[in-house]
């Protein structure tokens, strides 16, 4: 029996993966070819999806991008027993694009089936929560606080202080929300966790329930994401059916149950208090904060709000210990973050790596510069809020610090990609559109100044009283800035204004020579 | 003989708002839930739903209207038979959505295919990506969209 993995992640499902699997399995059947197909997750290799992986006796080999009518072709050249094809990769190990990346939070990316508790166990899964059953709550905070983990949903508040605050609060109730809701353009990390590897994040936040004392989690899903909402439900399902969620879990004194929240189409519940309202059965209003939502959140009580990748870095964390995670990184900025290449770019993916890489090897070594060939111009990092980057800041790189001297962002990781054929006042025009379109409403400098915003580059790319106006965008912005309650409109500003100083001939201005910048 | 006619009558469906808040045991925190799951059901969330949600979650019927109101996924008027969700975000920018959505619009006036703009599905290494019926697709060009848009019925 061959065994014959095609991934079941929604970036293989939405190039064809289903019917490619009916396909083989059906082309296996007229030969008479004896195959098993598990559909197992995404190895995060975007750009070959479909990617089909046949068990050899060296290791796994990979193929791709298939397509269904590849399937005769593949067969014939013997790609069942590993043979070479024009779409074949080699070893899957032996990739240098995945050979080259440190995969602790996506280990087990594209190796298992995500909703088979087996192949979890089998590759390392519980170790984490093992391991945290046996010692007390303020003993997992100070594993995670000494792990350096800080927020991967952008904002990097360091997560044990966190949990620290939650844990030393006092109360009968608390509880544990998983942002992810993740809106962000170019990013996907969020959506592959939950449907590629669910009991890590299930596992994550259990941790997290033992470690402050909150016996009830939810997982915050948008609704753009249908597979990855199923998938999170069939895995609590099979865990709480194992007993790894649920009364008593493994038969000790803890408990922990789980439950998911699907949103519906509203980017502003991605800041994490109109999450908690949207959680509560509200409009998705901002709180102004304080109160913190570690104090009162949830139903006004303690909570403990992470994004998706930070929950899914604490089984690690805790099964080999704050300092393996550590180890890797840079300065304050410590473990991997799991990158996400997305836009116009040849090699678009997931690469995990350590803080301290630079921009120019994620976007030329990993991604093979852009999808159409022509020349780069710009990127834009951390999301719908995070500044555009320009050539001459490629060797800049990805830690927190870095990135925030130098006027951007190191957000979720996300990076879009734009050749020459972008016009940059049309992105820092679809900026403040955006803000318009999402604003929750509940603050002036966000709900008014994105609608003036929008207006005020009309005029700048009409060339009505251009100066005047740049000088008018310059202090909507300001005010965005120092006057919006959360980071909708308090970073659109971001983008806008990194176009205006990097690409000043889009706005019909003349480009500064370098001499004069300098 | 005489020929016997048959007539049959089909009951109408009934509401079913009374029972998916009762799903979700009446929790005024499910709202947003039992709004999905009665827009799944009956296809829009109609206007007559408000004050039974309302009484059954222990709402104000402005509430419940101020939440459908708020959030892009749910509509209270029937919807096309086909929606296409393009994404319009920067990743899809990047790749020609902006054009994609000018001829999506163009290509499906008149026809019961509604075009809505979507702000990210996650497939931002495949730009760009849409989704049709609740299916998502990726690495869509005009030739892709043309041969699903046939395939609509």
């Amino acid at each position: 029996m061959i065994k014959i993995y095609i991934p079941r992640d929604s970036s293989a499902k939405a190039v064809g993966a289903d019917a490619l699997a009916e396909a083989i399995a059906n082309h296996a059947k007229a030969k008479k070819i004896s195959i098993q197909i598990i559909r197992n997750s995404s190895r995060g290799l975007a750009f070959a999806e479909t990617f089909v992986e046949v068990e050899t006796p060296k290791g796994r080999v990979g193929y791709g991008p298939v397509d269904v009518k590849d399937v005769k072709g593949l067969f014939a050249s013997g790609f069942h027993e590993g043979r070479k094809h024009k779409l074949c990769h080699g070893l899957v190990e032996q990739i240098p694009y995945l050979k080259n990346q440190e995969r602790l939070t996506f280990a087990r990316a594209g190796i298992t089936d995500p909703v088979s508790l087996t192949d979890y166990t089998a590759h390392g899964g519980f170790e984490g929560l093992r391991k945290a059953l046996t010692i007390i709550g303020a003993d997992i905070v100070k594993e995670v606080t000494d792990s350096g983990l800080r927020g991967r949903g952008g904002a990097a508040f360091p997560t044990g202080i966190k949990w620290k605050t939650v844990h030393d609060a006092k109360s009968d109730q608390k509880y544990i929300c998983c942002n992810a809701d993740e809106g962000d353009s170019g990013t996907f990390a969020d959506r592959m966790v939950m449907e590629g590897d669910p009991f890590m994040l299930i596992e994550g936040m259990t941790i997290a329930g033992i470690a402050v004392g909150a016996s009830k989690g939810y997982v915050y899903i948008r609704s753009e994401y249908p597979d990855a909402i199923a998938t999170m439900k069939d895995a609590i399902g099979i865990a709480t059916a194992d007993n790894w969620l649920g009364d008593h879990i493994q038969h000790t004194d803890k408990s922990f149950s789980l439950e998911v929240r699907r949103g519906a189409g509203a980017y502003i519940c991605g800041e994490e208090t109109a999450m908690l309202e949207s959680l509560e059965g509200k409009r998705g209003m901002v709180r102004p904060k304080p109160p913190i939502p570690a104090l009162e959140g949830l139903f006004g009580k303690p909570t403990v709000i992470n994004n998706v990748l930070s929950f899914a870095a604490v089984p690690f964390i805790l099964a080999k210990g704050s300092k393996a995670y550590a180890d890797f990184g840079m300065g304050r900025s410590r473990g991997t973050l799991p990158f996400q290449l997305a836009g116009n770019i040849k090699r678009g993916g997931l690469v995990e790596k350590a803080f301290g890489v630079s921009i120019r090897t994620l976007i030329n070594d990993f991604g093979g510069g852009t999808a159409t060939g022509k020349k780069f111009r710009a990127a834009q990092i951390g999301g719908p809020l995070g500044s555009y980057v320009s050539a001459e800041q490629l060797d800049l790189v990805m830690d927190y610090e870095t990135m925030a001297a130098n006027g951007a962002m190191v957000g979720h990781g996300g990076i879009v990609v734009f050749d020459t054929t972008v016009d940059m006042a049309a992105q820092a025009r679809f900026a403040m559109e955006f803000c318009a379109i999402e604003s929750c409403g509940k603050c002036t400098p966000c709900r008014i100044g994105s609608t003036r915003g929008l207006e005020v580059i009309d005029k700048i790319t009409a060339n009505d009283n251009r100066s005047e106006n740049l000088q008018l965008l310059e202090d909507l912005c300001q005010t965005m800035t120092d006057g919006s309650l959360c980071a909708m409109g308090g970073l659109t500003p971001m983008p806008v204004m990194s176009a205006v100083k990097l690409f000043p001939e889009d706005f019909g201005m003349k480009k500064q020579s370098k001499k004069a910048a300098e | 003989m005489a020929k016997t006619t048959i007539l049959e009558f089909r009951a109408k469906k009934p509401d079913p708002t009374i029972a998916i808040c009762a799903r979700h045991d009446d929790r005024p925190d499910a709202l947003l839930e039992i709004l999905h799951d009665l827009q799944d059901d009956v296809g829009h969330v109609p206007e007559a739903s408000l004050p039974l949600i309302a009484k059954a979650l222990n709402l104000s019927r402005a509430e419940v209207y101020g939440v459908v109101t708020f959030y892009h996924d749910y509509h209270m008027k029937p919807q096309a038979r086909h929606v296409i969700k393009i994404c319009a975000a920067e990743a899809c920018q990047s790749m020609g959505s902006r054009a994609l959505i000018a001829l999506a619009e163009k290509l499906t006036r008149g026809k019961k295919v509604k075009i809505e703009k979507t702000y990210c599905l996650g497939l931002c290494a495949q730009s760009p990506s849409m989704m049709v019926n609740g299916k998502v697709m990726a690495r869509v060009d005009a030739k892709k969209f043309k041969s699903v848009l046939a395939g609509l019925t």
